[in-house]
């Protein structure tokens, strides 16, 4: 169970539970949407702007835990930074949880995004981690694109 | 080893020696993690008999070479046992004629090729299609398709929340613009055992041509076109302990015969100039190119190995697992079947209350169990049940009632790993 008690970490089943900025935003600048069409989970994602810095996040949608929880620490994790600073911790993200197994993880720039570390033991389970990202990527990026990470 | 007996037609009277059986799958040994694979996705694909293995590698090893134009022996001899297994689906399936037996790649080929050459020959604007709610997105798509090309209307047989089809509404909706029943066999979601003879009999009372998707009837339940009354019959070998690449549609003869062709190239003329070309009678006709031959022979296998077991035991011993696994699953908290046929086969879906599917099926996954998440491609069977996915285990014979105790066991702890 050891892999698994890595991949389901209490962190990951309580912003599941309780996913936080769980909302639709009435005044978002910027709104994409995001899904998986081979496992049907399904995301939208909100952001208000404030110049450069993301002054709030919120998403709506289906799926497993562990696309839920990374949606919900998604947003706890970029509001309050710049659109530059969010998209390189999404690079880092990224980097973590496509790592080779035992490889270092940077652990002062992902904060609790550490909690997804275990996922690179589940390589079907990465595109679940990503899509919320992929999807603010897509926000931030454009006006309103549906987004893929099959 | 079970001995094969070609010719005969399924055996009856004998018990089904699981251990037997299961040494005659190689890969039923195998360890995942671990732990004894518990292979449970048999929807999805059936594992193969040590038969159908060496039936591949025999025939790459002895006998390859291409068929039906080859005037020296090895061409003869791989061309003797290409027809061989087609007239090997032709029992099996009793159909009337080995013409009526066309080699596709798969389910989704065989129906694609009816819907391209009938759709586009028969239908016309205005025409009406009926497919039933249960419907694999393979039997949805291909209509759709043909019915933008051709102005024809797709309609949907509703199902309740038993996942049953409502006959009654199946008979309103049968009309004088229908033209074409897609209807599928055994659900791949829901395990629902479709009354295909009955619904089959109504429409051909009234002309309408009737199409059965029986990729997941054919490793579970005696197949006789005869009896079903359909037109067409599409199956694929991959779950029926053939390999991969090989599936098979049954068309009346009359029918085929009139039908243009799916794809054109070799094999499927009579002659070819730049004027003009003529094209060859059925089966040929509609294949175009060098098949599968090693698969088409290597299912051919398959068939002869189905047909030594005995069949009235297989299938209850498929029932009992059917229903042990209801039962037990059904018996563990927050966990609700979905779909409560009467009459089912090989499948069981089935959510848990918090946790989603994808979840369970990465949880007992580290304990060697398959079994399939997602929306299987039924995506209109998910939305109808306000599901957006399930978790589905899928039995073949050689799967026991331990493996089904090891499945509750293991959903049992997705519950302790979501805190449930």
């Amino acid at each position: 169970m050891n892999s698994l008690t890595e991949l389901y970490q209490q962190v990951i089943l309580d912003h599941n539970r309780k996913p936080r900025n769980f909302r639709v935003m009435e005044a978002a600048d910027k709104v994409a949407t995001g899904d998986n069409p081979l496992c049907g989970d399904k995301i939208d994602v909100y952001v208000k702007l404030n110049g450069d810095v993301i002054e709030d996040v919120s998403f709506q949608g289906s799926g497993c835990a562990i696309s839920q929880s990374s949606a919900s620490l998604m947003t706890t994790s970029v509001i309050g930074k710049t659109v530059g600073e969010a998209l390189e911790l999404f690079s880092d993200f990224h980097d973590m949880v496509t790592s080779e197994l035992g490889s270092p993880i940077n652990k002062e720039k992902l904060g609790k995004l550490r909690a997804f570390g275990g996922v690179r033991e589940f390589p079907s389970r990465v595109k679940c981690a990503n899509l919320s990202w992929h999807t603010l990527r897509a926000a931030l990026e454009s006006d309103s694109d549906l987004v893929t990470t099959e | 080893m079970s001995k094969t007996d070609t010719g005969a037609a399924l055996k009856t009277g004998q018990e089904l020696n699981i251990d037997a059986v299961r040494s005659d799958f190689p890969i039923l040994s195998e360890t995942v993690r671990g732990k004894p694979l518990v292979y449970l996705d048999n929807a999805a694909t059936s594992q193969k008999p040590r038969q159908v293995i060496d039936a591949l590698s025999r025939f790459y090893e002895a006998e390859n070479s291409n068929i039906h134009r080859g005037v020296y022996y090895l061409s003869e001899r791989a061309t003797a046992a290409y027809e061989k297994a087609r007239g090997s689906v032709q029992r099996f399936i009793n159909a009337p004629r080995t013409e009526e037996i066309v080699f596709v790649r798969s389910t989704t080929e065989a129906i694609n090729l009816v819907a391209s050459s009938y759709g586009r020959s028969a239908m016309g604007a205005g025409d009406e299609i009926l497919v039933t709610a249960m419907e694999h997105h393979s039997n949805i798509v291909p209509w759709q398709l043909i019915a933008e090309q051709v102005g024809a209307k797709l309609q949907v047989i509703p199902m309740d929340q038993t996942g049953t089809l409502i006959q009654e509404e199946y008979e309103r909706l049968l009309g004088p613009r229908t033209k074409l029943v897609a209807l599928v066999h055994v659900s791949n979601s829901l395990g629902t055992v479709n009354p295909v003879k009955a619904m089959t009999t109504l429409a051909r009372e009234m002309g309408i041509t009737v199409l059965v998707d029986g990729a997941q009837a054919a490793a579970h339940i005696p197949i006789d076109v005869q009896d079903l009354g359909c037109d067409f019959y599409a199956a694929s070998g991959h779950k029926m302990f053939g390999p991969t690449g090989i599936g098979i549609l049954y068309g009346r003869s009359k029918l085929l015969e009139k039908m243009p062709p799916y794809q054109g190239g070799g094999e499927m003329i009579r002659s070819v100039s730049f004027s003009g070309t003529s094209y060859a009678d059925p089966p040929a006709k509609f294949e175009a190119g060098t098949p599968h031959i090693a698969g088409a022979v290597a299912l051919g296998a398959a068939i002869e190995y189905l047909e030594s077991l005995p069949w009235d035991s297989v299938l209850k011993h498929e029932e009992a697992l059917l229903r042990y696994a209801e039962e037990l699953l059904g018996n563990i908290d927050g966990l609700r079947i979905v779909g409560r046929p009467k009459h089912r086969a090989a499948a069981i879906s089935f959510v848990l209350v918090g946790v989603h599917a994808h979840d369970i099926g990465t949880i007992v996954d580290q304990d060697g169990i398959a079994i399939r998440t997602g929306h299987h491609c039924t995506q209109p069977v998910m939305e109808f049940f306000g599901v957006p996915a399930t978790g589905r285990a899928s039995f073949a014979l050689y799967n026991t009632i331990q493996e089904v105790d090891l499945l509750a066991e293991a959903l049992h702890r997705v519950r302790k790993v979501f805190g449930l």
